[in-house]
């Protein structure tokens, strides 16, 4: 203690307080000051890069969400439209089909009755000129058969011969 | 984590508070007659932990040669002359007619003969004059304090571009360090207010920082071994702390809340010597650890010449520079460790002034 006492020099700490009190006055002033709040913003710009990113993150994955579910309802409602559409050209078709049906029927129907028109007129046309050929062939007959008055006698006499008398 | 950190901390400041600094005492021998080597050792040693007011690079025979520093008297108005004058005729010199003599270390008034008066313990007993001399750790100092501006100025300029311009070369360092010293010792310890702290917890650290650093170059300043240097750092943390303190704290000093009445009158006594033994325990082991650092240092370096009949040339000067070396090395960690503990407690000492107790 005695050689600490002896070593003090009031000189030096005289120095050493004003070198202390000039060191923290100019270092304050020109070095801590500006280094503690460049560091400081340096920070807060990361804490908050780091946050917008994370925001940015969440909008990101909000956004893929929607557009999956656009894509989702797109595919949807695409599909809806196809089905829609299949449906409508199937009735279509079978609507066609059905009308083509009928009117090939009715077609079919009037040729039919054309035809059996035409048939009845063609037979009764030919009945008439069987009938009026049938006649003129059996008068020639006749008239050929009746020339010779023996053979009309003869005839009779046949004829009469089948006929019995009961 | 923070429990074992904590812990581990304790216990680093106890062991290295604890230092011995055996060496200090080592007795400078008065008598005449041829000095035996390790006495002319031990002088040496005692020699380079004191102050001096003559730049001492070497010793050559009996001459220490090194360069003369300006010496400033305050008496009958101020003297100012080199400290070469002293060397000229055995430590007596004479300016406007006073005779001043050089005497271990201290200037003393005397008369033209240059006698000096002793008393029963041989102490002088001669006049000392006012002595504001830029001696050898003044001229420390102030070196330290010339590479603190050109570091932190020219890193402080590094963010006039942005603050995400990032420092190049030394300031790399240093920011870190920075940092080191706000996030670990001011922000824990002190809390929201540690900003207004900074200033003086940052300038405090690295400047004991670079002068344990210093000293530990061959040039051998011994700026914080020095108890003036110590005293005058601690004695800031004393005015810091209790000028910054709250009612709290002096609640907490002279009326402890939460004991019965009669144990707060044997606290308050404690408590108010504790308000000085924090800031004496820090000038303490400041000093005590690096003065202790540069004796071994210097005594193991010593065994070059201690031990040569013993170990011959080679063997002293390889065990002793194998040793001096591993020493070096712990005096490195111990030069940041000793700033770190004095910035630590100062900040520990600061938030304790300025907590806020809520709970009461």
């Amino acid at each position: 203690m005695d050689a600490l006492i002896n070593q003090f020099s009031y000189g030096l700490f005289f120095w050493q307080l004003i070198i202390l009190l000039i060191v923290i006055f100019i270092l304050g002033k020109f070095a801590w000051k500006p280094i503690i709040n460049a560091l400081e913003e340096r920070e807060k710009g990361i804490s908050d890069a780091l946050a917008s990113a994370e925001k940015a993150k969440l909008e990101m994955a909000r956004l893929t969400n929607e557009n999956e579910q656009l894509l989702k309802e797109a595919r949807e409602e695409r599909d809806v439209i196809l089905k829609e559409a299949k449906e409508l050209k199937d009735k279509i078709v079978a609507e066609a089909k059905e009308s083509a049906q009928t009117e090939g029927a009715k077609l079919i129907e009037n040729a039919k009755r054309e035809i059996e028109d035409q048939k009845l007129k063609a037979l009764a046309e030919v009945k008439n000129q069987v009938s009026a050929l049938s006649l003129d062939i059996a008068r020639k007959v006749l008239t050929k058969e009746f020339e010779d008055q023996n053979k009309q006698e003869a005839l009779v006499a046949d004829l009469l011969k089948d006929v019995k008398l009961n | 984590m923070v429990n074992l950190k904590r812990a581990l901390l304790f216990l680093t400041v106890i062991l290295f508070a604890a230092n011995p600094f055996t060496s200090v005492a080592a007795e400078e021998a008065h008598g005449d007659g041829p000095k035996s080597q390790a006495e002319e050792i031990n002088a040496h040693i005692k020699h380079h932990l004191e102050d001096d007011h003559y730049f001492t690079l070497y010793k050559q025979g009996e001459e220490y040669v090194g360069f003369p520093l300006p010496v400033i008297l305050i008496d009958n108005g101020l003297k100012v002359f080199s400290s070469g004058k002293f060397k000229e005729n055995d430590g007596l010199t004479e300016v406007d007619g006073q005779f001043y003599k050089y005497y271990h270390g201290k200037i003393y008034k005397t008369d033209a003969a240059g006698t000096i008066t002793y008393d029963a313990e041989h102490h002088p007993t001669n006049a000392k004059p006012l002595d504001f001399s830029i001696t050898k750790n003044v001229t420390g100092l102030m070196l330290a304090a010339l590479l603190l501006f050109l570091g932190f100025i020219s890193l402080a300029k590094t963010y006039k571009k942005g603050s995400n311009n990032l420092p190049k070369g030394i300031g790399r360092v240093l920011e870190p360090l920075v940092l080191y010293v706000r996030d670990e010792m001011a922000v824990p310890n002190i809390g929201h207010r540690y900003k207004e702290f900074m200033p003086y917890l940052l300038s405090v650290f690295f400047l004991i920082f670079l002068l344990n650093l210093l000293g530990l170059t061959p040039i051998g300043f011994n700026v914080t071994g020095n108890i003036s240097v110590t005293l005058c750092l601690a004695l800031f943390t004393f005015l810091i702390t209790n000028f910054k303190a709250n009612k709290d704290y002096w609640k907490h000093i002279f009326w402890m809340p939460g004991v019965p009445v009669p144990f707060k009158f044997v606290l308050a006594p404690i408590e108010v010597l504790g308000m000085f033994t924090k800031p004496f325990s820090l000038m303490l082991r400041l000093f005590a650890n690096i003065t202790a650092g540069h004796s071994v240092v210097m005594g193991l370096i010593a065994i070059v010449y201690l031990f040569q009949q013993q170990l011959t040339v080679g063997g002293s000067i390889g065990v002793s520079m194998l040793l001096t070396l591993i020493l070096f090395f712990l005096e490195l960690l111990v030069a940041f460790l000793q700033a770190f503990i004095f910035t630590m407690l100062s900040s520990l000492f600061i938030g304790m002034a300025v907590e806020e107790h809520a709970h009461h």
